[in-house]
C-alpha cells in the first residue's frame, strides 16, 4: 500500500496492526474509546477491541499513566494517550518518576513496554496552557526514549515499534500534523526508530530540527534553492537518543549549523544539539553554530503574537540569509 | 487456626523485629546509608495481610517495605544486602532500602514516592482483570499518602472497572512527624474509601489474628470478582520516621504506652516472659503478639520452647544475612548500565 494518508490515520492504522497481532496491547486515556479520540488515533477501535482494550479513562492523568506503568510491570503492553503534552505535566510522576526508574532501580527485573503518545505544540490560538512543547523536560529523564514523527510514513513504524519495544517510549505528535498528509508505504521496511534522516542533501547549510518544524525547515531549504543556497534538513526523528552520526557528517560537509526548534530555545533541546555538535565537531564549523527558537514565554493567545512567537519558513529563511551572507545580517 | 500458620506467623514477628533492630545497629556502624525507614511496631499489620494473601496475589509497597519483602519471602540476605547496597541485593544494589523488588515473588516494588502504590496496584489489577485471572494485588499506603491526588483518582478507576485491588492503609498516626489530626480533616481513613463505594473496614492492626482475618474476608470478596476492598490497619511504630529522625514530635507518654503492650520484646527477652492471663488480654485491647502468644498457648499450640528455638534460629538467620551482605561485592558501573538497558534486547535503536 503507497498512497496519500493523514498523520491521524497512519497512526491510527498502527495501533489496529499492533493490536490484531498482540492480545497484550490495550490502549487508555481521555476519550479514546467511544469518542474515538480527539484527533481520531483510536478511531474504531472500540467496537474492534472492546471496552477492556481500548479504556475510556477519568480525567486522572497522575493514575492512568501510573496503571499503565502497573500494567507493563505485570505483562501488558499499555499504549497511553494524554489528551495533550499540557496534561502530562500531571503525569509527570509517572512517567519520570516510576516508569523511567523502575527497569533501573529493580536491578533489571521488570520491562517497562510502556508507550506514552502526547499531542503537542503551538497549533491555532489555543492559548498558553494548551500550546507547549515538553521536550526539555523529558528529554533529561534518564531511561525514557523520546521519538518525535514529522510524517505519515515515520508515525505509522515509529508507533509500531514503540509499542513492540520493552522501554518506555514517548511519541510526542504534533496538533497541527494530524490531518496532513504524505505518503504510506506500508510495505516498505523500517529503518532503526532512532535514525535520523536527510530529509534534504545540501552542502552549504546544516538545518537540523524535528517534527513539525523540520517540515518548515525543508519549506524553507527549497525556497532558498532559488537564491542559489543549497540547505541540508536533517529530521531528527528522535529526541532520545539522538542519531549524532547523521548529524556530525552532517556539519562536516556543510560547516554551518541552524537548529530549528518550537520550543523555547532556553535550555532546550537545540542547546543540547549545539552543544554536542560543539564538542564533536568545532574545528569543521565555518560560523558558530545558531538556534531558531520558539521565544521564552508563555504561547500568546493572540494570532499575531502566537506566529510571532514561533519559527516561521520566513524567519528560518532569513537567518539562514544571515549566516551564509554575513553582509545582510540587519 | 493451624498450629503450623500460626507459628510461622510468629516467627515472621519476630524475624521482623529482630531484622529491623538490626538493621538499625547496621546503619549505626556504616554499613547501611541513605534514608532507612524502620517497621517496629506494625509486624503485625505485614503478617496478618501476607499470610492471608496466596503465592500468584501481588505486593505493590511503600518505602517502609523490608518486612512486606521479608514476609512476602524475599531471603533476608537478599533484603539486607540490598540495604547495603551490594551486587547480591534483591534489587542489585540499584534501589537500596526503599526500592526492594522480586519479580519471583511479585513483589513488585517499594515507592519514594508517597502516593505512587495506588496506580502501580491498580494497573496491575487491569492487567489482572483484563485477563480474567484468579489472582489479587495487595496495595501498602501509609496515611500520610491518603492526601496525595492518585488516591483519588485510583481508588475511583478501581471502583469504576472493579479491579482486584486490596488497598490497606497502614495507618501509624504519623506522616513523617505530622499527627493524623493536623494532616486530615478525615482522620477515619476508612470512610474515605466508602465514598467511592468501596467495601471498607478498620482492623486493629495491634491485633495479627484480626488482620489476618480481615485480610482473609476481603481477598475472598474480591476472588468473587466484588471489585476493589478497603482496610485501614491501625498501628504503631516505635521508632522516628527514618533513621535520621528522632521522633521528637511525639510525647514520650505516647510512645511508651505502645511499647508497653509490645509483646515482641518480652519474647525476646533472656527471661521467660509472663504470659498475660485472658482477662488481662481483654484490658489490653490494642495489643498484638500478646494476643497472638496469648491464643497460641490457650490451644495448647505453643510451649516456651518454641519461643526459645524460634528466637535462636532468627538470631542466626539474622547473624547470616549480614555476613552475606557484607561479603557480597559492589556492583560496577557494568552492572548499573545492564540495569538501565535490561530491556534493551536486540533492538536496534539507531
Amino acid at each position: 500500500m503507497s498512497e496519500e494518508t493523514p498523520v491521524w490515520k497512519a497512526l491510527n492504522l498502527a495501533m489496529d496492526a499492533e493490536m490484531s497481532s498482540d492480545d497484550s496491547v490495550f490502549t487508555l486515556g481521555e476519550d479514546v474509546g467511544l469518542y474515538g479520540g480527539s484527533y481520531r488515533v483510536t478511531q474504531d477501535l472500540y467496537a474492534r477491541y472492546g471496552e477492556w482494550r481500548v479504556r475510556d479513562t477519568p480525567i486522572s492523568e497522575g493514575s492512568f499513566t501510573g496503571l499503565a506503568v502497573g500494567a507493563a510491570m505485570a505483562g501488558l503492553r499499555p499504549v497511553v494517550e494524554i489528551m495533550t503534552v499540557n496534561f502530562a505535566l500531571l503525569a509527570l510522576d509517572a512517567i519520570i518518576n516510576m516508569a523511567a526508574k523502575i527497569p533501573f532501580m529493580s536491578g533489571g527485573q521488570f520491562p517497562m513496554p510502556l508507550v506514552v503518545r502526547m499531542p503537542g505544540g503551538v497549533a491555532k490560538q489555543l492559548a498558553a496552557q494548551h500550546s507547549q512543547r515538553l521536550e526539555h523536560t523529558l528529554m533529561n529523564a534518564a531511561g525514557l526514549r523520546i521519538a518525535v514523527p514529522a510524517t505519515p510514513q515515520d508515525a505509522w513504524w515509529q508507533l509500531r515499534q514503540a509499542i513492540r519495544s520493552n522501554e518506555p517510549i514517548v511519541l510526542l505528535e504534533h496538533e497541527l500534523l494530524y490531518f496532513s498528509k504524505g505518503r504510506l508505504d506500508t510495505d516498505l521496511p523500517p529503518p532503526p526508530m532512532h535514525r535520523a534522516t536527510v530529509r534534504r542533501p545540501g552542502k552549504d547549510l546544516t538545518i537540523i530540527s524535528y517534527s513539525h518544524m523540520a517540515n518548515l525547515a525543508l519549506k524553507a531549504a527549497q525556497r532558498l534553492s532559488s537564491e542559489g543556497m543549497d540547505i541540508e534538513v536533517i529530521d531528527l526523528r528522535s529526541l532520545r537518543p539522538i542519531d549524532w552520526d547523521c548529524c556530525v557528517n552532517s556539519v562536516r560537509k556543510t560547516h554551518h549549523l541552524l537548529v530549528v526548534e518550537e520550543d523555547c530555545g532556553f535550555a532546550g533541546a537545540g542547546a543540547e544539539i549545539v552543544a554536542t555538535l560543539a564538542e564533536r565537531c568545532f574545528p569543521d564549523l565555518d560560523a558558530p553554530a545558531r538556534r531558531l527558537a520558539g521565544l521564552d514565554m508563555p504561547t500568546p493567545y493572540n494570532g499575531t503574537l502566537e506566529t510571532a512567537s514561533i519559527p516561521t519558513t520566513a524567519a528560518i529563511m532569513d537567518t539562514v540569509r544571515q549566516m551564509l551572507v554575513p553582509g545582510e545580517i540587519s | 487456626m493451624k498450629r503450623d500458620t500460626l507459628l510461622s506467623m510468629l516467627h515472621d514477628m519476630l524475624l521482623a523485629r529482630a531484622f529491623e533492630e538490626r538493621a538499625a545497629q547496621e546503619y549505626t556502624r556504616g554499613n547501611i546509608a541513605g534514608f532507612l525507614h524502620l517497621y517496629p511496631g506494625e509486624e503485625a499489620v505485614a503478617v496478618g495481610v501476607l499470610h492471608g494473601a496466596e503465592p500468584n496475589d501481588y505486593i505493590v509497597s511503600t518505602y517502609r517495605e523490608h518486612v512486606h519483602a521479608l514476609v512476602r519471602g524475599v531471603p533476608a540476605e537478599k533484603v539486607m544486602a540490598e540495604l547495603f547496597g551490594k551486587r547480591d541485593g534483591c534489587s542489585g544494589g540499584m534501589g537500596g532500602s526503599m526500592h526492594l523488588f522480586d519479580q519471583e515473588r511479585r513483589f513488585m516494588g517499594g515507592y519514594g514516592i508517597v502516593g505512587e502504590t495506588y496506580p502501580i496496584a491498580i494497573g496491575i489489577g487491569y492487567s489482572i482483570a483484563m485477563q480474567e485471572l484468579p489472582e489479587a494485588v495487595i496495595c501498602f499506603f501509609g496515611d500520610g499518602a491518603v492526601n496525595q491526588g492518585t488516591f483519588h483518582e485510583s481508588l475511583n478507576m478501581a471502583a469504576l472497572w472493579k479491579l482486584p485491588v486490596l488497598f490497606v492503609c497502614e495507618n501509624n498516626r504519623y506522616q513523617i512527624g505530622t499527627e493524623i489530626h493536623r494532616h486530615s480533616a478525615m482522620t477515619e481513613v476508612y470512610k474515605r474509601a466508602c465514598g467511592y463505594r468501596i467495601p471498607s473496614e478498620k482492623v486493629n492492626g495491634m491485633d495479627v489474628l484480626a488482620v489476618h482475618q480481615a485480610t482473609r474476608s476481603a481477598l475472598q470478596r474480591i476472588r468473587e470478582g466484588t471489585g476493589p476492598q478497603f482496610l485501614e490497619v491501625e498501628t504503631y511504630r516505635f521508632r522516628g520516621h527514618s533513621m535520621s529522625d528522632p521522633g521528637s514530635y511525639r510525647p514520650n507518654v505516647e510512645v511508651q504506652a505502645f511499647k508497653d503492650e509490645d509483646p515482641v520484646t518480652v519474647v525476646l527477652e533472656e527471661s521467660i516472659p509472663d504470659f498475660p492471663t485472658e482477662s488481662q488480654l481483654e484490658a489490653l485491647g490494642r495489643d498484638n503478639i500478646v494476643h497472638l502468644t496469648g491464643h497460641m498457648r490457650q490451644q495448647g499450640y505453643l510451649e516456651m520452647e518454641d519461643v526459645t528455638r524460634m528466637k535462636g534460629e532468627i538470631s542466626k538467620l539474622v547473624d547470616k544475612a549480614v555476613d552475606f551482605a557484607l561479603n557480597s561485592p559492589e556492583p560496577d558501573m557494568h552492572d548499573a548500565w545492564r540495569a538501565l538497558y535490561c530491556n534493551r534486547g536486540q533492538e536496534v535503536l539507531i
